[in-house]
């Protein structure tokens, strides 16, 4: 049998979303070394499948008053942590013809007992600060919302915890745990990519793997309820509104479009799944009809805007009762499977949402480090991640436009370190200003494996031709930075045109059915791309490229 | 946000404008119209800190609108981009700006003192100094100006012109106002010979397009809102078609009003016509005028505003019905000058590098004369290849019997 590596740690943490990076972060400084594990890239679930929006707890004062009140702390708490991963646009919650005019002051008075600023706005005042919301409001309540892009705060809890001694497994896939009685010390794990086995040894395994966390626990034989909903959302190509715009009402169905970076985003509907499905998540043309029929309420541009793409995420709601998907707790759960179930070195950290992760991973990794016996306080609250921490002297001059997006992606020392040649320089992502230099810094320091990962780091293909210009460019630069061959480059192109294809399908009228007809024409009329899938590994690279 | 403006989004980035784009072939430091269009619009939106002076680069000649499939007006949007963010910084080439724009005013102030002033902008001393001081390329010449405007002359041919049972009304411009007037003569005297009389605006001022292209937008708008009005009179009074015969003036008065000013020209677009799109109309209607045979070689240059107005044909076809005359039509190229661009220091090689493929065709041709319909073509195509050139309708006059 061949020899199977061995990984020892302190704590093994199972799932790279928003919360599994966040406890990353903790442990790591705090002194507790770490392994993360995911099944995919991180952020690649839930994580990096919602609105991208940075409550202020509004959306949750009138129903959940523990939900608005940790928003807003943690809100507070993320612009001073992680300001490269926010803008701060400030949100409006309309009143539109239709809605009562009176839930505002039950909404003004919720908000100021969950300790959330609030200003009551005419409709005038709302039309000056954003000239696209619906002009036939009749009021509008302004609060402290913005956007949150999800992808760059895990890459940045990521890159901390690193620089601090944690390791990140991508791409690992737990099979079965490893248990001594009682107690699991460990996890039986599979690369997915090389299909190599390995096994990590840790004192505390961790699962905050959302909703795929009630599987994790059923391998531990332990039983979770949850109740998986889908929400879809429409991307739109360029941003449409600068601020957040919600309804002020009860939540409902695609009331609230976000301004993220570029783009603009409507969300969400809410349809409970069966659980077996939370892996194939199909968009229905009813979802994307609601979405464009309910958004066009909040700002009436949207229905003449193009779609660039569709996707959905599941909500990652814990059963404690009963109830339907929108009116469940979103209350974080932290399980320690110990007292709960006898099971000890384990416990789940699930519920909760991309607002409360730096929380719910200090609740966590409080309970591990008293299990650990470390008694180092938590300061994820106090210390700004990588990319937030700006010199107060260089206020380097950001002329080139690939330098001042980047600067925003990644903050002003990562992008100090980018490589300035003319080559470095060049521009690979026109749509979002993605150079060589950058894309060499992500494979190299921010665990990019392929161009889905390398999107989430870069927002390379993002923009309006999803990828059409970019990615055949980018594809080749992991041969020059990430040891790839020829033909594995090409196969890279293909997996990312597949997964980007699953968003445009469902959006497939318009402008973009005119770009997904041509990126067809290119890549397959005239690139014959379908024919890199039947060429074998032995045909591979060179005489492939001789022909 | 208006939907107008939002038209980028229909761009599916397979940039052909780009490979259009006779600036973006010739200077490298211009990231070429799909950038500096509906990419970089969209990036403006999200934050104008976006927004490039590499777009100061930009000839306006609008190729990359003729190319794109898609009907994106990808010049507009820059064109109107430059207006929104460039910033004017007070240095000596702003002088020459100024001065390179504001044809209306040095135009009056020149006319009266032609002689004096065409000998002084003609010195090479004089040259150097305005290359040294206020960047205007030494290698250029500035046009020249008439003793006497257009004006001034039609003021004596107004009542011959009422005579006439049809009637149509004249944009001149500043060029046949102030640097040639002879142009504006030869068409009354085509369209006489049509039993046609020519009534000129009661006022009129220079149309915009080089404010436009200097930055001077509320300039621009102020003439637009001038001429949109004195042009709205004269259909309401006479319900005449109104002719230009600059390819420029005819492109701004009908698209870049409304689409880079954002002023309103529906009540008189339908009637504004460029002047060969007219007379080939006419001619094919049976109201032509007999000619006289010309055995001569012309070679035919398209200017880069009528490619975008798609009325080439219009001249070419006009050209042609000229017993005896060779007509060669030059592969459509940028010439380069783009109306005051080619003017400056900065912009000067470039300039010649673009216009550097058509000149080589004319020089290859060994024509009699050549035909373009813009008069910075002509400038730069006669200063790049010592052959005269002349405008269709000065062809035309000259072959009308007498």
């Amino acid at each position: 049998m061949a020899k199977v590596t061995r990984f020892n740690t302190e704590v093994l943490i199972i799932g790279g979303g928003a919360t599994g990076t966040s406890i990353m972060r903790d442990c790591a400084l705090r002194g507790i070394t770490c392994i993360l594990l995911d099944k995919g890239d991180i952020a690649s679930g839930t994580t990096g499948r919602n609105h991208g929006l940075l409550h202020s707890g509004a959306r949750y004062a009138v129903t959940d008053g523990e939900s608005a009140r940790e928003c807003i702390q943690e809100n507070k708490i993320l612009k001073h942590i992680a300001s490269h991963c926010i803008e701060d646009t400030s949100g409006l919650f309309i009143t539109l013809p239709e809605d009562d005019l009176d839930f505002q002051s039950t909404f003004i008075d919720a908000c100021a007992s969950a300790g959330i600023d609030t200003q009551r706005l005419t409709a005038q005042q709302a039309l000056d600060l954003e000239p696209n919301v619906n002009p036939s409001l009749i009021g509008a309540v302004k609060v402290p919302d913005g956007t949150l892009d999800p992808f760059r705060l895990c890459a940045s809890n990521v890159l901390d915890a690193k620089s601090h001694g944690a390791q990140l497994l991508t791409y690992s896939m737990v099979q079965s745990f490893i248990r001594i009685g009682d107690r699991i010390i460990g996890a039986k794990c599979i690369n997915t990519r090389t299909n190599e086995q390995f096994e990590v040894y840790a004192q505390e395994v961790i699962n905050a793997a959302g909703i795929w966390g009630k599987n994790i626990c059923h391998y531990a034989d332990l039983n979770v309820q949850m109740l998986p909903a889908k929400g879809s959302l429409l991307v739109f190509e360029h941003r449409i509104n600068d601020l957040v715009i919600n309804r002020c009402r009860k939540p409902a169905d695609a009331d609230i479009l976000v301004p993220g970076d570029s783009i603009s985003l409507i969300g969400t509907t809410s349809e409970e799944i069966d659980y077996k499905d939370i892996d194939s998540l199909k968009i229905s043309e009813k979802e994307v009809n609601i979405l464009i029929e309910e958004g066009g309420k909040l700002a009436p541009i949207l229905a003449q805007t193009r779609i660039l793409r569709a996707y959905a995420g599941v909500r990652p709601l814990v059963d404690i009762g009963g109830g339907d998907g929108r009116n469940i707790s979103r209350g974080i759960v932290l399980l320690d499977h110990e007292q709960r179930d006898g099971l000890a070195g384990f416990s789940s950290i699930l519920g909760g949402k991309l607002m409360t992760s730096r929380l719910m991973a200090e609740m966590t990794t409080d309970l591990i480090a008293n299990k650990l016996g470390n008694a180092t306080q938590c300061s994820t609250h106090l210390k700004p991640l990588p990319g937030s921490i700006t010199s107060n002297k260089s206020k380097t001059k950001k002329t080139v436009f690939t330098t001042k997006a980047a600067t925003h992606r990644h903050g002003e020392t990562a992008v100090a370190t980018f490589d300035q040649s003319t080559k470095g320089k060049s521009i690979v992502c026109e749509c979002e200003m993605v150079s060589v230099g950058e894309i060499e810094y992500a494979i190299k320091q921010l665990d990019v494996t392929n161009l889905v990962d390398l999107r989430r780091r870069t927002r390379l293909g993002m923009g309006s031709c999803q990828g059409e210009l970019c990615t055949y460019r980018a594809s080749s630069l992991f041969c020059d930075f990430g040891n790839c061959s020829g033909y594995e480059s090409s196969k890279l192109l293909m997996q990312f045109f597949e997964e980007r294809w699953k968003g445009i399908k469902p959006v497939l009228f318009g402008d973009a059915l005119r770009e997904a007809e041509f990126t067809y024409w290119l890549y397959e009329g005239l690139f014959g791309a379908s024919a890199i899938n039947q060429l074998g590994e032995k045909q591979q690279d060179k005489d492939y490229y001789e022909i | 946000m208006d939907l107008v403006s939002t038209r980028f989004e229909k761009c599916i980035k397979c940039t052909i404008c780009t490979v259009y784009c006779p600036v973006a072939k010739a200077n490298p430091d211009y990231p070429g119209p799909k950038e500096s269009g509906p990419d970089g619009e969209r990036l403006r939106i999200k934050s104008p800190e976006y927004y490039d002076e590499a777009l100061k680069l930009c000839t306006n000649c609008k190729r990359c609108e003729t190319a794109c499939p898609s009907n994106v007006n990808v010049g507009d949007i820059i064109a109107v981009a430059r207006g929104k963010f460039e910033k004017k910084k007070l240095n000596p080439k702003l002088v020459r700006d100024y001065i390179l724009s504001h044809t209306d005013l040095f135009g009056s102030l020149s006319t009266p003192l032609a002689p004096l002033v065409n000998k002084i902008t003609d010195s090479p001393i004089i040259k150097t100094i305005m290359d040294k001081t206020v960047a205007i390329d030494k290698h250029k010449s500035l046009p020249k100006y008439a003793f006497g405007s257009f004006r001034n002359w039609y003021k004596k041919q107004a009542d011959t012109q009422m005579q006439f049972k049809r009637q149509v009304s004249y944009f001149h411009g500043c060029y046949v106002n102030y640097n040639n007037p002879q142009l504006g003569k030869d068409l009354i005297k085509v369209l006489n010979a049509m039993n046609i009389g020519v009534k000129l605006l009661k006022k009129e001022k220079c149309c915009g397009v080089p404010l436009i292209a200097n930055g001077f937008h509320d300039k621009a708008r102020k003439n637009a809102q001038f001429n949109v009005k004195h042009m709205t009179d004269a259909v309401e009074q006479f319900n005449t078609p109104i002719l230009s015969t600059s390819s420029t003036c005819a492109l701004t008065l009908k698209q870049e009003y409304p689409h880079v000013l954002n002023v309103d020209n529906s009540k008189i677009s339908s009637k504004l016509d460029f002047i060969t799109s007219f007379l080939l109309r006419e001619f094919m209607n049976g109201n032509m005028p007999t000619l006289k045979p010309v055995n001569k070689t012309i070679v035919y240059h398209t200017p880069c505003h009528l490619e975008r107005s798609g009325l080439a044909i219009f001249t070419i076809e006009l050209l042609r019905t000229i017993p005896g005359l060779k007509v060669i039509v030059l592969n459509s190229e940028c010439c380069g000058s783009a109306g005051t661009y080619g003017f400056k220091k900065e912009n000067y090689e470039v300039s010649m590098k673009i216009g550097q493929g058509l000149f080589e065709q004319i020089k290859q041709a060994n024509a009699d004369f050549a035909i373009t319909d813009c008069e910075t073509c002509k400038w730069q195509i006669e200063e790049n290849s010592d052959l005269e050139t002349i405008h269709p309708v000065t062809l035309l006059a000259q072959c009308l019997s007498d």
